[in-house]
């Protein structure tokens, strides 16, 4: 996983409420086995038309947008299913933090496991935040990490939470398992005592 | 010593889980039963091979292919070749890693909802989670079960635990008989119509009251499947006698004196008196109508009975905007009865209502009526032995004279990702869960309600109150 430290980029408005995983990658495009090559079918039914043509109004077709690495949107970003295929879109596309008043719960996870970063602001700053990316090219927004601020164009910063785990993680890149492994004689210990205590469990096995 | 505080079910199973807490408050949590599809898991398998890493507890993993594969007859294969990639990286997986596996041709074959509580491998008081967010019915049980993403499959299959935080506890109470003609389904459709889709975020919700009581596992699955719907990971329901007569003689459950001695552990786990939640949620069950929704969301839904709102009405601009949207993507004028809406297919099937029960409501409507001229009706048993059993029971048949067609287990039209799909424009009446916009198809027009409102709908030709036909 990448690191996220400092990010300073283009972001694009997406002033809607509720946008569901289908919506950033319809069911037909799960069907990699890879992470990778996804970006082209983000949010592919706002983005193209039935014929695969480009929708001009759709705000990741428009210049300086298509380069765009930060996302801001409304309530309730991501829910529905939990594809992971929905943060790999993203990630793929370029985009490296979504902005929105808060996130459905395994999208947010999914985020912090793919190096992105989803920071939780009020609808109103929000709503703030889209006014200046409307601004376009010159109107660049920083996400400091290790501060935990938005930096808007005009320079004023904005603060946000994050859990401390998951910001030592991103700042350094590190993979929860490698982490979660150095517990492995906790693990030990555990299944050890549920052995004992709940010797009707059950072992799978097909036959 | 002091007196231990009152805990919630959903307390207690995460108390008895937790490995180790770690300073800020994130827990290693133990997962006693990882479900496996093939849709999410070839990226995990592959971070594991890349790693040099093994599946640390197979014995308590179980995989299965649902999403993908045809309804229609199988023997020959998969046609489409991403499909049949996918299935196939499954099978090399399965085999290279020791993973337990019911085939596409093995009778216990299903969608992965409804085999793991069908094979008792879901069982009360368990953590269970798989890479899929309906995950949330097997908490139908009393287990706290919840969906995962690609790395988190990677991550329990590498050390048997996931790293979480404790969610908050709702209490969503449901009081007094349910209404002739409703069901779960409209149960849960009306608890996320009054709590919305982000309602539950953040929360487990613990469904309780006599109503809840007095439904059949069916049914409380059908219920916990939805949670995820509402914006929670996971729905719980306290284990009871119902829950423990149902696991009671399934192939994978403990029996005998190991079953007498799970059960007496199980019977600790409902909320202790007292117990404190975050939220409380109440429904008066006695007023319950027949639901439909109406909209993309699963929120967007109203008694049988209602008109398509109209987004004049509603002061908030962004929501105003989002209705407005909402009724030009399924077609839709504001005012228009419910009712009058025809409808070109049905499809009764799912995790959320693919069990025997469900098929048996579906059929009650069915026996002595037809599908309606135009009308195309699929009924897709959730698994391999649900479909025995409806066939054993002549259900089959009852359902193929009234022109409905018999599939096989899977996913079907609940997602477009097989060939069971809606194409464009076509208005769909549909027991799964989510309306979300091109869920079934590109642009295809979702209406969520119970299996008997399907099959209303199937002989009517149109959106149906049930209560009209039984
Ligand atoms: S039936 Fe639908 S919701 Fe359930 S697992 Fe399959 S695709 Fe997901």
């Amino acid at each position: 996983m990448d690191k996220f430290t400092t990010l300073t980029g283009i972001a694009a408005p997406l002033p809607l409420a509720n946008v569901d995983t289908d919506k950033i990658i319809p069911a037909r495009f799960l069907k990699t086995i890879k992470r990778s090559g996804l970006g082209v079918h983000l949010f592919d039914t706002l983005r193209f038309d039935a014929e695969g043509r480009e929708r001009p109004e759709f705000v990741l077709n428009q210049e300086p947008y298509r380069k765009a690495e930060i996302l801001i949107a409304h309530e309730n970003f991501g829910c529905g299913s939990s594809r992971e295929h929905a943060p790999w879109a993203l990630l793929d596309f370029g985009i490296r933090c979504v902005i929105a008043p808060d996130f459905a719960d395994i999208f947010n996870n999914n985020c912090y496991k793919n190096g992105i970063l989803p920071v939780r602001l009020p609808r109103a700053v929000c709503d703030q935040l889209m006014e200046d990316a409307r601004l376009g090219g010159n109107a660049r927004v920083t996400v400091d990490l290790a501060r935990q601020v938005v930096v808007r164009p005009n320079g004023e910063e904005i603060g946000f939470e994050i859990d401390a785990f998951r910001k030592h993680s991103l700042l350094n890149g590190l993979d929860d398992i490698g982490q979660t492994l150095q517990h492995a004689p906790q693990i030990d210990g555990y299944e050890a005592r549920q052995r004992q205590e709940k010797s009707w469990m059950p072992a799978i096995a097909v036959v | 010593m002091e007196k231990a505080q009152p805990r919630t079910l959903f307390d207690k199973v995460w108390d008895a889980h937790v490995v180790e807490r770690l300073p800020d408050g994130t827990c290693v949590l133990y997962i006693d039963r990882h479900l496996v599809h093939e849709v999410t898991s070839p990226q995990a398998f592959e971070g594991l091979r890349m790693a040099g890493r093994r599946v640390r507890r197979p014995d308590a993993t179980i995989a299965v292919a649902d999403h993908n594969i045809a309804t229609s007859d199988r023997r020959a294969g998969i046609k489409e070749e991403d499909s049949r990639i996918q299935v196939e990286t499954l099978e090399r997986n399965v085999a290279e890693f020791g993973v337990p596996y019911f085939p596409v041709l093995d009778p216990r074959q299903g969608i992965v909802h409804i085999i793991g509580p069908e094979q008792g491998i879901s069982l009360p008081g368990f953590t269970i989670v798989c890479g899929d967010s309906h995950t949330s019915t097997h908490g139908a049980l009393g287990a706290l079960a919840f969906g995962i993403g690609t790395s988190e499959v990677e991550h329990v299959l590498a050390t048997q635990t996931l790293l979480q935080r404790p969610a908050k506890n709702l209490l969503a109470r449901v009081e007094g008989a349910l209404p002739p003609g409703c069901t779960a389904k409209d149960i849960v459709l009306a608890i996320i119509a009054e709590i919305g889709t982000a309602g539950g975020t953040g929360y487990v919700i613990e469904y309780a009251g006599s109503t809840i009581r007095a439904l059949d596992m069916a049914g409380r699955m059908t219920v916990c499947n939805m949670s995820i719907e509402a914006g929670a990971r996971a729905g719980m329901i306290a284990p009871d006698a119902t829950t423990f007569d149902y696991v009671r003689g399934k192939p994978f459950a403990p029996k005998g004196e190991a079953l007498e001695r799970a059960i007496e552990y199980w019977s600790t786990l409902p909320s202790d008196p007292g117990a404190q939640y975050d939220r409380v949620v109440e429904i008066d069950a006695t007023r319950l109508v027949p639901m439909v929704t109406w909209g993309t969301s699963p929120e967007a839904g109203l008694p049988i009975t209602g008109v398509v709102p109209d987004p004049a009405g509603e002061p908030d601009e962004a929501k105003r905007v989002q209705l407005a949207r909402m009724l030009d993507y399924m077609g839709l004028t504001a005012g228009q009865k419910l009712t009058d809406l025809a409808v070109d297919v049905v499809f009764i099937g799912s995790c959320t209502n693919g069990r025997i029960e469900d098929i048996r409501a579906a059929a009650d409507i069915a026996r002595g009526r037809h599908v309606a001229p135009g009308v195309r009706a699929l009924v897709v048993p959730g698994s391999g032995i649900v479909k025995q059993q409806a066939e054993a029971e002549g259900l089959d048949r009852v359902l193929i004279e009234a022109g409905f067609e018999w599939r096989e287990a899977g996913c079907s039209m609940c997602l477009g990702m097989n060939p069971d799909k809606l194409t464009p424009g076509q208005r769909c009446a549909s027991t799964s869960n989510r309306n979300f916009e091109g869920r079934q198809g590109p642009r295809g027009r979702t209406h969520l309600l119970s299996p008997a409102m399907a099959a209303a709908a199937a002989v009517t030709g149109h959106l149906a109150d049930v209560r009209t036909l039984v």
